[in-house]
């Protein structure tokens, strides 16, 4: 008996495709339109993630740092030995919690008041405050009492906490993380909506199709399976485009940022001016772009089947 | 196999005329029913609630001892598997060759690709389009077309086999080979019922028949 010509279509039945779905031009604008959200969803996590390094800088920088001036320091201390500067130093460097305590130079104070006062400032008759820049250790707040027994030694003393800038900032980077969140919903909301329009159009233009697979004994899991097989590869393609296309933005943003979260200058920390945590949540991107498209086309046909018998 | 009690039929809404009434039949496991009536009659509706596509608007429709008007959706596609439909308008899929329409509903059932490939080459040989396996059905003639339903419709080796005028478009000789396939299959135990205005054929192969008119059933019942 001879063997029958066999045709080349007919021998990939797992890429068998009943309902002509990869034939569809009108599919086209969906992964487009996935991409332009993908984007804007990267865009939004890079925005979400950097204010929260920011945020993280200054609780690790400033949160932690006091500032202490202590006026008239060659004076005499106040029930101890030696100069108002060098008691209130030596009381700095003996509380607990406090990491560093370190004088700054006359010449590092006259270059911080250079701005104000011009360059002479060393030969104005000014009476300059000492000036100690302290840094509390990792996770303290300043000593009970601190200030108080630093007053006691040098009266007049005064010190300065930079926590509540830090405060500030970090509510400024919840409130933007926030903000973030919402646009990663109404982005997976769009993205979902797009995909049932898309989803909704190709039911409507190959119902004839769908209704004779459906005679023949297909299961509505079945057809709805072909539908989020295709859904899900375009939608995920157009996510990975969109997130590709992101990423050199990001990296332009990420040098433009890199000063305000001590990158800059040649990149400490890792992943260059692009933080890690944004490295790998960049991939999640296509993935969800692929997972709501899977999602979305499997219910919205599965509800439409239910109008066949 | 097939009871109908009762069964009416409307398409529409409640209260537009119904196009089937007071269906009261039985065809046994292994019958032969010829279906016959006038253009209009509702030989096409009534072949519909038997494959599954409609509901009946009332009364009980028995397939396989399932009531098929009752019966969750979900546990249709099953039934709907054991039954052959050759469609009045053949419903080829335009874009599948005719190899691979008539591969559909092993496909659909999941059979292992070695056997649709033997069993729809065999089947397309029988019915002589074993030249046209690739050819798809804008390419085809009509009676060429008719013969890729007709394999699509036994392919699967159905317990129910549903023929709407599967003769329509086929000569003489064409109609009485295809005929001789049916009452075959039916000698192996399927089960069938053919819908036709082919006189010439029904006097051929004398068998019992379901008569309509005007959506009554007047003879068969
Ligand atoms: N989908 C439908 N919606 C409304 N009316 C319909 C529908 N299908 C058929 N009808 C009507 O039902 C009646 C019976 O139609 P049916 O197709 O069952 O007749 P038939 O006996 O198969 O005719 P023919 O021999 O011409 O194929 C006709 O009056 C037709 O107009
Ligand atoms: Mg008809």
């Amino acid at each position: 008996m001879a063997e029958p010509r066999l045709p080349h279509r007919g021998t990939h039945p797992r890429r068998f495709d009943e309902l002509g779905l990869d034939r569809a031009l009108g599919d086209r604008l969906l992964p487009l339109l996935v991409a332009a959200m993908s984007f804007l969803a990267a865009l939004t996590l890079a925005g979400a993630i950097a204010a929260a390094a920011v945020a993280a800088h200054w609780r690790a920088g400033a949160g932690r740092a006091l500032t202490v001036q202590v006026p008239d320091p060659a004076a005499p201390a106040a029930g101890a030995a030696g100069s108002r500067d060098s008691a209130v130093l030596a009381l700095l460097r003996s509380s607990p919690g406090i990491a560093t305590a370190r004088q700054l130079t006359g010449a590092e104070l006259q270059a911080l008041l250079r701005p104000w006062l011009g360059s002479d400032a060393g030969k104005l008759p000014l009476r300059l405050p000492a000036v100690i820049a302290v840094r509390l250790a990792a996770g303290t707040v300043p000593p009970a009492g601190l200030a108080a027994r630093l007053a006691a030694a040098a009266p007049g003393v005064l010190v300065e906490r930079h926590a509540s800038w830090a405060g500030r900032i970090a509510a400024l980077a919840r409130s933007l993380q926030a903000c973030a969140a919402v646009i990663l919903l109404l982005v997976t909301l769009v993205a979902a909506a797009v995909v049932t329009v898309a989803t909704r159009a190709g039911l409507a233009a190959r119902r004839e199709a769908i209704e004779i697979v459906h005679c023949l004994g297909a299961t509505d899991g079945h057809i709805a399976g072909l539908f989020a097989r295709r859904t899900r590869r375009l939608a995920g393609l157009g996510g990975l485009a969109g997130t590709l296309l992101a990423v050199p933005v990001l990296f332009w943003l990420g040098s433009l940022a890199a000063p305000f979260v001590g990158l800059g200058g040649g990149g400490a920390g890792s992943g260059g001016p692009v933080p890690l945590a944004l490295l790998l949540a960049l991939p999640v991107l296509p993935l969800g772009a692929g997972l709501i498209g899977h999602l979305t086309a499997r219910i919205t046909v599965r509800v439409w089947l239910r109008l066949l018998p | 196999m097939i009871r109908c009690e009762g069964v009416g039929l409307r398409y529409g809404a409640q209260g537009s005329a119904e196009i089937l009434r007071d269906l009261d039949f039985a065809v046994p496991e292994g019958g032969f029913r010829w279906l016959l009536g006038h253009s209009g009659a509702g030989k096409t509706s009534l072949l519909k609630l038997l494959y599954l596509a409609i509901r009946p608007s009332r009364g009980t429709l028995r397939l396989f001892g399932t009531d098929a008007a009752r019966a969750p959706r979900a546990s249709l596609p099953r039934l709907r598997r054991r039954i052959g439909v050759v469609f009045q308008d053949f419903r080829l899929l335009p874009h599948l060759s005719a190899f691979e329409n008539v591969a559909l509903p092993l496909r659909i059932a999941r059979r292992p690709e070695a056997e649709v490939r033997s069993d729809v080459s065999e089947m397309l040989r029988w019915v002589g389009l074993s030249g046209r396996l690739d050819a798809l059905p804008a390419e085809l003639s009509g009676g060429e077309q008719q013969r890729v339903a007709i394999a699509r419709a036994v392919i699967a080796r159905p317990s129910l086999l549903l023929a709407d005028e599967p003769t329509g478009n086929l000569d003489e000789p064409q109609a009485e080979r295809l005929m001789r396939l049916i009452r075959e299959l039916n000698r192996l135990g399927t089960t069938v019922v053919v819908a036709t205005h082919n006189e010439a054929l029904v006097a051929r192969h004398p068998a019992p028949a379901l008569a309509l008119d005007h959506g009554r059933l007047v003879s068969g019942g």
